[in-house]
């Protein structure tokens, strides 16, 4: 029986990576050129900042909760970085440490409000999401570029591997946040008081987890990816604009259903969620391979696979609970 | 003394209390900081003026926030409304069409279809729109949230499709009307806001439907077991919800005279949830009130049009909007602590006491 719970959970991260395949496949088969290191490589340099927040919101939808500020607070990281390094002269190093200290605050302020003052995460992350995109709009209306020796380094830096396949330093940035997520979810007490706290709340609370501190953790860390991804966004574009990242979060929410993550919380994987945004990348890749297509066919086709996952989902979560009577919180 | 004091309370603890009392504070700061802002003045028998230009600029964010009231009553929410809006908004301009045509030099108005078919099919493509959200949520049983972002993701692309990705203007004078037609002086979009809203409330008051949302929202099981069409209703929220957003598309699409499929109705849905929610109503469902919804959307609109007549940048408007939902939040959880479940079960209690020491 137990072993038979674990296999279910794994399936949709099973799934995810079968499709990931089945995607790279297909293009393969059907594009010259589309079957190589290189391509897979870029999945990666184009997704990296995305991959960094997405990891910040999966633990957050594993909690329960929900962040729709990542994207508004990518924008306000590239604004603060632009301003530090071109109006106040920063070091580069000052300034991503502004940025990173700047966005772990928005997101404890977040958490706080959630926290103890009974805010619904939605409405919450969702004024911060506006919030954060007025406060960029305040530093500068317009697209400022980054000159900043330091960052154009790291921008232009590709690391080479086999083959002459290379990435971005980016790349390396959100590998290593990437570990230190999978660490803190499935080996830490931090991340497995996450998970009850998605399970049932009240049960983790009544268990004496620290659920109030490790609900603050999760959307300050939330925030700190924010500022990661946000920084990763200036190596990547070398510019800051109030509207860049526009709707990110959705795509990071995506990329983690995508991934296997359930939005109903206490199901998931981090790993899942680093496929998910690959696989949203991998669309992209085909429709710019097919070259005819309308790019407006990635959002459908990432749409589609949205509601794919979610119904299979949901057949594995009834089949699961089918010998329970009735779930208050469903329909069915 | 002894009287007065549970009065007050008693005003707190309506739910319009707080709405009303948000929308006046914002009029009585117009009122002493903005010069002429409750003038009126009548220009070629139309009425003019911010507070008429409030109403009108509200009717569509109005129409969303009326059905996320009923979504949202359920225990649900509807995030695509936005993109509804764009592809209602798409139909109705690709169908109406971007021709401009001249006849001896005096412009003729042709539309591609009649602009009746043109309104109806953007109508029935956005209830469709919100059935489908109902079939996810209510029959599938798909956490709201989840299932109406699908449509979120794919709306935009699939009026994007519609118009092929151009701004689609349109030149057929006839349809400008919805949007900045007049009709008895005053804009024709507060009709249509007006004639709408009596419709709802006559649903939400004079049939039992209302109080079926409610008791969904309240309690989902005990509702089913009490034998109500759970699914039914749930479905038909979503329904109107798509209804609503269809015709919001319209009367932007009529009050810009084009289709934008890329801005049209962006964040729209940010709009039409602060709404409900400064409406005093609960995001966790149960009780609701239409009212208290409409006002929240005359709130968010009168925010965004002081700030525009303070002379700030617009910019800033998100966050003094976020700033403001903040705020009256806060002031509201502070406020309604009394208004907690369990307090209500303390009250019910303290209320049966004293009818048995009437007895």
């Amino acid at each position: 029986m137990k072993n038979l719970k674990i296999n279910s959970n794994y399936i949709p991260l099973m799934i995810t990576i079968c499709l990931f395949g089945a995607l790279f496949t297909a293009g393969s088969l059907a594009y010259r050129g589309f079957f190589s290191l290189q391509v897979i490589l870029n999945l990666l340099v184009d997704n990296a900042f995305l991959i960094i927040v997405a990891l910040g919101e999966t633990m957050i939808i594993i909690m329960g909760g929900i962040d729709l500020s990542v994207g508004a607070l990518i924008a306000l990281s590239t604004m603060v970085v632009a301003y530090a390094l071109a109006d106040l002269h920063l070091p580069p190093a000052v300034a991503i440490v502004a940025v990173l200290v700047m966005s772990s605050a928005f997101g404890f302020l977040q958490g706080w409000l959630i926290t103890y003052r009974k805010f619904q995460p939605f409405i919450a992350t969702l004024c911060g999401m506006f919030v954060a995109r007025g406060l960029s709009f305040i530093i500068s209306q317009d697209t400022i570029p980054i000159q900043d020796p330091f960052f154009i380094k790291m921008a232009t830096t590709r690391i080479r591997l086999m083959d002459g396949a290379a990435v971005s330093t980016s790349v390396v940035i959100a590998l290593v946040v990437l570990v230190c997520y999978i660490y803190l979810a499935h080996y830490t007490k931090f991340g497995r008081t996450i998970y009850a706290i998605g399970g049932n709340e009240q049960s983790a609370r009544l268990m004496g987890l620290p659920v109030d501190r490790t609900k603050i953790l999760a959307y300050t860390m939330s925030g700190f990816t924010s500022g990661v991804g946000g920084i990763v966004f200036c190596f990547y574009m070398l510019s800051a604009f109030g509207l860049h990242a526009v709707a990110l979060e959705m795509d990071a929410i995506a990329g983690a259903v995508i991934g296997g993550t359930l939005m109903t919380g206490g199901v998931g994987m981090v790993v899942g969620t680093v496929f998910g945004v690959l696989i949203e990348g991998i669309m992209q890749t085909i429709i710019t391979f097919q070259g005819t297509l309308n790019s407006w066919w990635t959002r459908i086709a990432v749409a589609f696979l949205l509601l794919a996952f979610i119904v299979v989902q949901r057949v594995l979560v009834l089949r699961r609970e089918g010998k329970k009577k009735i779930r208050p919180v469903e329909f069915i | 003394m002894g009287l007065k004091i549970p009065k007050a309370k008693k005003l707190l603890e309506k739910q319009l209390f707080w709405p009303i009392a948000a929308l006046s504070v914002l009029l009585l700061f117009n009122f002493f900081f903005i010069k002429n802002f409750f003038a009126l003045e009548i220009i070629d028998g139309h009425l003019f003026g911010s507070l008429i230009d409030i109403l009108n600029r509200a009717a569509p964010l109005t129409f969303m926030s009326i059905g996320m009231t009923l979504v949202i009553a359920t225990g649900g929410i509807d995030i695509s409304v936005g993109s509804v809006l764009a592809i209602s908004g798409a139909i109705v301009s690709l169908m109406i069409g971007g021709d401009m045509v001249f006849v001896n030099g005096q412009q003729q108005y042709v539309t591609h279809y009649p602009m009746a078919v043109a309104l109806l099919v953007a109508v029935v493509v956005s209830v469709v729109c919100g059935i489908w959200n109902g079939l996810l949520v209510a029959k599938l049983g798909i956490q709201a949230m989840v299932a109406t972002l699908i449509l979120l993701v794919a709306g935009r692309g699939i009026a994007q499709l519609i118009t092929d990705g151009n701004v689609i203007t349109v030149y057929y004078k006839p349809f400008f009307y919805i949007g900045s037609g007049f009709l008895l002086g005053l804009p024709f979009s507060i009709f249509l806001v007006a004639g709408f809203l009596v419709m709802i409330m006559w649903l939400v008051k004079k049939t039992a439907f209302g109080l079926f949302v409610e008791s969904i929202g309240s309690n989902l099981l005990a509702s089913r077991f009490t034998g109500l069409k759970v699914q039914k209703m749930v479905w038909a929220c979503y329904a109107i919800s798509g209804l609503c957003a269809g015709i919001a598309g319209i009367i932007v699409a009529s009050e810009v005279k084009s289709a934008d499929s890329n801005s049209a109705g962006m964040f729209i849905e940010l709009d039409a949830i602060l709404s409900v929610v400064l409406g005093g109503n609960s995001m966790a469902g149960g009780r609701f009130s239409v009212i208290g919804s409409v006002i929240g959307s005359l709130v968010v609109q009168t925010l965004t049009t002081t700030i525009y007549a303070i002379g700030v940048p617009s910019q800033i408007t998100m966050v003094v909007k976020a700033l403001v939902v903040v705020a009256i939040y806060l002031i509201q959880s502070q406020a309604a602590k009394s208004k907690t479940k369990t307090a209500q079960v303390a009250q019910v209690t303290e209320t049966m006491k004293a009818k048995g020491a009437q007895a």
